[in-house]
């Protein structure tokens, strides 16, 4: 392999910048980047965890003073009481920030970014300064849509699905310019996320180290690979569709406006053909990631490999052909919905290998419950309950009735929370000593753990039983409803869970930023794992490899027969093992 | 507080409901399948020193098994959905003798248009623009004929089970029977604006000579 060692990469650590804008700021080193997306991204969930604090509170209290609600304007909340259009500018942005600055940037900004290289055996990104431009440009869209809360009229409100005509006319929605921003921020995270997701398909087809199969390569990375691919596709129609509502709200066309001869239901159509793939962006890697550290803490082989991949597949693809049952309820003819339905049905089949794939891994293992291992698990147990509500508004008669009830509010929330979040905080957990050089504190992750799996599931499951009892979603007081007052103290409990469950984040936080500097410095692999970025120092140095790793096996060889440890990393080489062709696994 | 589903008070309740019941129970064996084994395997295999997991890389007759039962549970739902889906909303579904209303819906209000004795909308015998107040007479089908003025807005009836968006530029059609005699609530399912929360209107189901008797003296402006 001296063919690699020569590639003009060779030695990049040696050619590290120095100076702090280079080297912290305006960086070309995907770890770097992956963890300028790792503070801009905390950043936002925190945010948005500040947004659903103040909701929870007008459900659960309806029309009184907010605690520490006075320092808010009176535009917003007069003497601390949240006014209905400051509500559903709460409901728009807290989907928003989640969605596109938190959830989505931790899985693919963070991940994407500082796993592919590290795991594939790349010296970097395919394509260093264009990463460079995604990280500034989701910096640049996050900016606009933080500056669109402090403008006089006030944030976008039409739900983070902005659904036009409500989106489109300024008039009716009582919101100009942050309606304006929203749109504007959209297209420069969509560019973002189009940058990104280049980046990462073109590096991961042809800088795979020598030995790197296809077969070879962790479900992570597989996960990672074709959400990209998903992104590629989505976000321009989002981005199309977000300029034609631009152009609806300023210079007069009238693309969803009826009047004029526009339709609304286009919008849907475009936000939803973006919408759905966007849901498996939003899961993907966080699944590829769970297989990964369950392989570790089972010590075992993922349980069927190759269907694992499969399904992923499977899910991608099938991920186009579901939008519509997002609009069962729209007016859209009801022939369509059928055909919606059946393949949302069978988008189900996939979702269940996995999670039996995920059981058959821990079958028999010998589980070791670090923090990674216990989020990790959680993340199945959610995601599964997230996955079976979905059956209830899949069946198109059931989803009548709960359809834009809180049924779905429960639904998506055990995805993106219990699904999405749990497997973050687990990767997160997991990465870091990779990331910072240290690791985080175990006993805290634990407290931190169990107290928000327990919290967490207080404030989300009765949430089905709210659906069931008809409460509609984003409305500001459900009070006013005879059929809804019995359900007050049931409001007021999850509300009083959230602010729990909010607080107890804190533990995360400080556990976080603590260990940064005091936590105990990381032995090269803490896990004992089989993957390639265990190979290097912590944190790995510029440029990562100073001669690209030879891979000999696929990353789940745990308690193999061969060795005498439970592991058994992918380039140690054993007696048996042959040098892998040049072409194996493209060139570096 | 009720901890299932509400009154049912149409002849579509029940199906809705008893669908909800059967993917319930379905839902509810994978569920206690997977966190049993889930907790079941955190115990029995939980970490002990000297011992070595079980090297294996799956077993594809048990792959199989799990890929097919969860395609046959979930096609055959599908079909079951599609069966009563095309009952309730498929376009020729509407009953022909259906007694029409039309819903115009408009930032923050429903105004109901009644059919006159003809049982046509659009004839001199209407009742025009009854605002938030929906009566129906039970047992017999009745025709929401839904329009919107402004954005989108959608009918909710909790109880009749009964949910449809109004489009504006587009007539949308949503037919239902009441059973149950009483008084309900019509909410706007869809955010609409910043007074989306308390668009709401009063059902009444009633009986055919308690509708006629309100139609007549609705006809002559008296609407309570």
């Amino acid at each position: 392999m001296t063919s690699v060692a020569a590639t003009p990469h060779a030695g990049l650590a040696a050619h590290a910048p120095t100076s702090f804008w280079r080297k912290y700021i305006f960086s070309t080193d995907h770890k770097i980047i992956g963890i300028q997306f790792l503070f801009l991204s905390l950043f936002f969930l925190l945010l948005g965890g500040v947004l659903a604090m103040q909701m929870r509170w007008q459900l659960g209290f309806p029309g009184q003073a907010m605690p520490g609600g006075g320092i808010l304007p009176e535009t917003m909340a007069p003497g601390g009481v949240i006014l209905p259009e400051y509500y559903i500018q709460l409901v728009t942005m807290h989907g928003t920030f989640m969605v596109f600055f938190a959830i989505m940037p931790l899985l693919v900004g963070v991940f994407a970014n500082f796993l592919i290289p590290l795991k594939l055996g790349a010296h970097d990104m395919a394509f260093p300064r264009i990463n460079m431009a995604s990280f500034w440009f989701a910096f640049l869209a996050g900016s606009v849509m933080l500056a669109s809360l402090f403008v006089p009229e006030g944030a976008a409100r039409a739900g983070w699905t902005m659904y036009a005509p409500l989106s489109a006319r300024p008039d009716l929605s009582g919101a100009g310019l942050g309606m304006q921003l929203w749109c504007v921020s959209i297209v420069l995270l969509g560019l973002s996320s189009i940058l990104g997701s280049l980046n990462y398909i073109t590096t991961i087809i042809n800088n795979r180290a020598p030995g790197m199969s296809w077969f070879r390569m962790p479900l992570s990375v597989w996960s990672l690979f074709i959400t990209a691919i998903l992104g590629l596709l989505a976000l321009p129609v989002l981005s199309g569709a977000a300029i034609m509502l631009l152009f609806d709200q300023t210079i007069g066309t009238h693309f969803f406006n009826p009047p004029a001869g526009g339709q609304p239901l286009l919008w849907q159509h475009l936000f939803w053909f973006f919408g759905h793939p966007e849901v498996y962006i939003l899961i993907l890697p966080a699944m590829g990631m769970a297989s990964d550290i369950i392989a570790n803490g089972s010590r075992k082989p993922v349980f069927g490999y190759h269907s694992m991949v499969f399904a992923i597949v499977a899910i991608g693809f099938l991920g186009w052909l579901v939008w519509g049952h997002h609009m069962f309820m729209s007016g859209m003819n009801p022939t369509l919905g059928s055909s919606f339905m059946i393949s949302t049905m069978v988008i189900a089949v996939p979702s269940a290998i996995k999670t039996f794939n995920w059981m058959g891994t821990m079958w028999r293992g010998n589980l070791r419950f670090h923090v990674p291992m216990l989020n990790a698990v959680a993340f199945v147990a959610m995601f599964v309950i997230g996955g079976l509500s979905g059956i209830f508004m899949a069946a198109t008669p059931v989803d009548i009735h709960i359809h834009d009830t809180y049924f779905i509010v429960a639904h998506l929330h055990y995805v993106l929370f219990g699904g999405s979040l749990f497997a973050l905080f687990g990767a997160i957990t997991y990465w870091y000593p990779k990331m910072f050089g240290r690791l985080m504190n175990e006993r805290w992750g634990k407290i931190h753990f169990w107290l928000t799996f327990v919290l967490y599931n207080l404030v989300f499951f009765p949430m089905h039983t709210l659906g069931m009892g008809g409460h509609m979603r984003r409305i500001y007081d459900p009070t006013i409803y005879d059929f809804l007052k019995p359900y007050q103290p049931m409001n007021q409990f999850i509300s009083i869970c959230a602010f729990i469950l909010f607080a107890v984040q804190a533990i995360f936080a400080l556990n976080f930023v603590i260990s940064l500097f005091r936590g105990p410095r990381a032995p090269q692999n803490p896990w004992q794992d089989n993957g390639l970025e265990w190979t290097l120092p912590n944190p790995a140095p510029h440029g990562n490899w100073e001669r690209v790793p030879t891979v000999y096996r696929g990353p789940y060889e745990f308690s193999s027969p061969l060795v005498e440890e439970d592991y058994l990393p992918q380039t140690r080489k054993l007696p048996a093992d042959r040098e892998p062709a040049v072409l194996a696994g493209g060139a570096p | 507080m009720d901890w299932w589903l509400p009154v049912q008070a149409s002849t579509i309740a029940p199906q809705i409901d008893g669908m909800f019941t059967a993917i319930l129970i379905i839902t509810g064996l994978a569920f206690v399948i997977v966190e049993g084994g889930l907790v079941w395997f955190a115990i029995k295999y939980r970490a002990r020193p000297g011992r070595k997991a079980h090297y294996t890389h799956g077993n594809v007759k048990a792959e199989y098994v799990w890929t097919a039962v969860p395609a046959v549970v979930c096609v055959g739902l599908g079909l079951v959905s599609n069966h009563y889906w095309t009952q309730i909303k498929g376009r020729d579904s509407v009953p022909a003798d259906a007694y029409p209303i039309k819903v115009h819906a408009k930032q923050f209000e429903w105004l109901f248009t009644y059919a006159g004795p003809d049982n046509q909308l659009g004839t001199d015998d209407d009742v025009p623009e009854v605002r938030n107040k929906l009566h129906v007479p039970v047992g017999r089908p009745v025709v929401l004929e839904e329009e919107s003025e402004d954005v989108i807005h959608s009918v909710f009836v909790p109880a009749f089970r009964l949910k449809q968006d109004a489009v504006p530029g587009m007539q949308i059609r949503a037919w239902f029977i009441a059973t149950r005699p009483g008084e309900y609530e019509l909410a706007c399912a869809e955010l609409c604006g910043m007074g989306h929360y308390k668009m709401r209107a009063r059902v009444v189901a009633e009986s055919k000579a308690e509708f006629d008797a309100w139609l007549a003296k609705a006809a002559q402006g008296d609407i309570e």
